[in-house]
């Protein structure tokens, strides 16, 4: 049962396509890497999905979930980490499903919130200012935040860069933890060895779909090379698009 | 001697009164928009705006006077219209929303001298530009708690998502749409105080009580309700410092209030325990952890 379908989906900024003419469908419970170079639209796509942006055309299904129901890391460069924020709380915006506006944070609530710090190795940080915090424990934060998010499609933009590999291995395991759970997961990638091992399911992105599927069948030279040949186009003078002439394969 | 000089204009003059309870009404609303300004890097929008909101009042007060609920409404269609054109204008043809807010606050304060000027006399002017705090009359000061107390309510029910706005905007956007309403109260809220501190410290000043306490609190502390109320204090000190030096030394109060707060600005920037130049200058011994 489909959790996601893209149905000739085209988004991007200002008119300019960053992703092209997607068609397809992420399998509830589904482990998915989106790897592409630099540019190739994963995280455009990402925010498409979750969404913060709409699509220029065509439209995405998110079978029956509320927006609610999605957890989105995004790229640590997003949060002004000079806000003063105690991790604590940080981590607690993410009961806001369940608080709200005016939902008060109960000695429930707060457990919840120490065990999610706690689940992500962050013990005795509770109340430091996430500006304090080193990146791999600002990501370990991020986790602990979609961890009481407790949604059923989770979508993390590039969630292991810049972590050493302890941290990296942690927080892996994690996301295997909620794909065991019943979860839907999206990551975009750079390792590809990363992908390789853990990654049932690959979208290789280069502004269009190249290939989409089983890792193993994706995850070749040939489509590597597509994907690195992918060329940066934003061009004012260019005409409308004619429509969907480009396939994809479903997941 | 020092009762005389620190209590007396309080216990002997009225007038005295009514303008330490506006400082304070103005400090317990003002200081928490402030700080949120400054952390949502808006200190100068808040500058603009102040500007930006003139024509508006000046229009209040040519219709009714010195009346603070004419100037607020005003102030308000002013400074909501010259944001909305200001973020029309950007948006529509990619200029950047800080010049085209530039703009227009300078045709907005050019507009609002210029109405101010044809029909009202040069003391009008310089009242509106600098305030006059010790001029409060009952009827103003009732206004200005009431605006005090919206902000406080308004600022509650908002505080969560504007909190999350400021740190993750990208988070909030997903998990609610309680942004862009909570930015547009917010707004609301800047130009209330704005209005609010018209009467004491004139549309120059009015941002100073917001924006000053913000900056001293940021240096002493990195918790953010322990920063509003650090920058409520300074506020607060600074109206009634202000107070007395104006009234012991003559100085313009609107003036002396703001030098007040300067003053506690430049001890925070030299002592502060965050980010203070003594601290980083003698930081002590390092620690274990």
């Amino acid at each position: 049962m489909a959790q996601l379908t893209f149905h000739n989906v085209t988004l991007g900024y200002d008119r300019h396509p960053a992703v092209h003419h997607l068609n397809g469908e992420v399998a509830r419970g589904a482990l998915v890497a989106v790897i592409g170079p630099n540019g190739a639209g994963k995280s455009t796509l990402l925010r498409g999905i979750v969404g913060i942006l709409r699509p220029l055309d065509g439209s995405i299904h998110l079978g029956g979930l509320d927006a609610r129901d999605i957890a989105y890391l995004p790229q640590s460069a997003e949060i002004d980490r000079s806000f003063p924020i105690s991790v604590f709380d940080f981590v607690g915006t993410g009961l806001w499903r369940g608080t709200g506006l005016f939902g008060g944070i109960g000695k429930a609530a707060r457990e919840k919130i120490l065990r999610a710090i706690a689940s992500v190795g962050l013990n005795g940080f509770e109340n430091r200012p996430i500006g304090t915090l080193s990146g791999g424990q600002m990501q370990r934060v991020l986790f602990a935040r979609v961890l009481l998010q407790d949604a059923s499609l989770i979508v993390l933009d590039e969630p292991f860069n810049a972590i050493d590999s302890k941290t990296t291995a942690d927080l892996l395991a994690l996301v295997k933890q909620w794909q065991g759970e019943g979860r839907t997961v999206l990551a975009a990638l750079h390792d590809m060895e990363m992908v390789r091992t853990h990654f049932s399911q690959t979208l290789v992105l280069a502004r269009g779909p190249v290939a989409w599927g089983p890792t193993a069948e994706v995850l070749t030279p040939e489509n590597l090379m597509v994907a690195m040949r992918m060329c940066e186009a934003f061009d004012d003078s260019a005409t409308a698009c004619a429509g969907d002439d480009v396939s994809s394969r479903a997941a | 001697m020092l009762y005389d000089a620190l209590i007396g204009p309080f216990t002997e003059f009225e007038f005295m009164r009514r303008a330490l309870a506006a400082a304070i009404a103005l400090a317990l609303a003002g200081a928490p928009i402030g700080v949120f300004l400054m952390l949502r890097r808006m200190s100068l929008v808040g500058d603009a705006m102040a500007h930006a909101i003139l024509p508006g009042a000046a229009i209040g007060f040519l219709l009714s006077g010195l009346n603070l609920f004419a100037m607020t409404a005003g102030g308000l269609i002013a400074g909501f219209a010259v944001a909305i054109l200001a973020g029309v204008v950007s948006r529509s043809t990619g200029l950047k929303e800080d010049a085209s807010l530039a703009t227009f606050y300078l045709a907005s304060l050019a507009l609002g001298v210029t109405i101010v000027s044809i029909k009202g006399t040069n003391i009008d002017l310089l009242h509106v530009l600098f305030g006059n705090i010790l001029a409060m009359d009952d009827q103003t000061l009732l206004v200005v708690a009431f605006n005090a107390t919206v902000t406080l309510l308004v600022l509650a029910v908002i505080y969560r998502p504007l909190v999350i706005e400021s740190v993750d905007p990208l988070f909030l956007r997903t998990v609610s749409r309680a942004g862009g309403p909570a930015h547009l109260a917010f707004l609301a809220l800047v130009v209330i105080n704005l209005v609010n501190g018209f009467q004491a410290l004139g549309t120059l000043l009015a941002v100073g009580l917001m924006i000053l306490p913000a900056g001293i609190a940021r240096f002493w502390s990195r918790d953010l309700t322990v920063m509003i109320c650090i920058a409520v204090v300074a506020a607060a000190v600074s109206g009634y410092a202000g107070l007395v030096l104006s009234f012991q030394t003559r100085v313009p109060s609107g003036p002396a209030i703001i030098l007040v707060a300067t003053v506690l600005y430049i001890v925070s920037v030299l002592f502060g325990r965050v980010g203070g130049i003594v601290r980083q200058l003698f930081p002590g011994r390092h620690l274990e952890a």
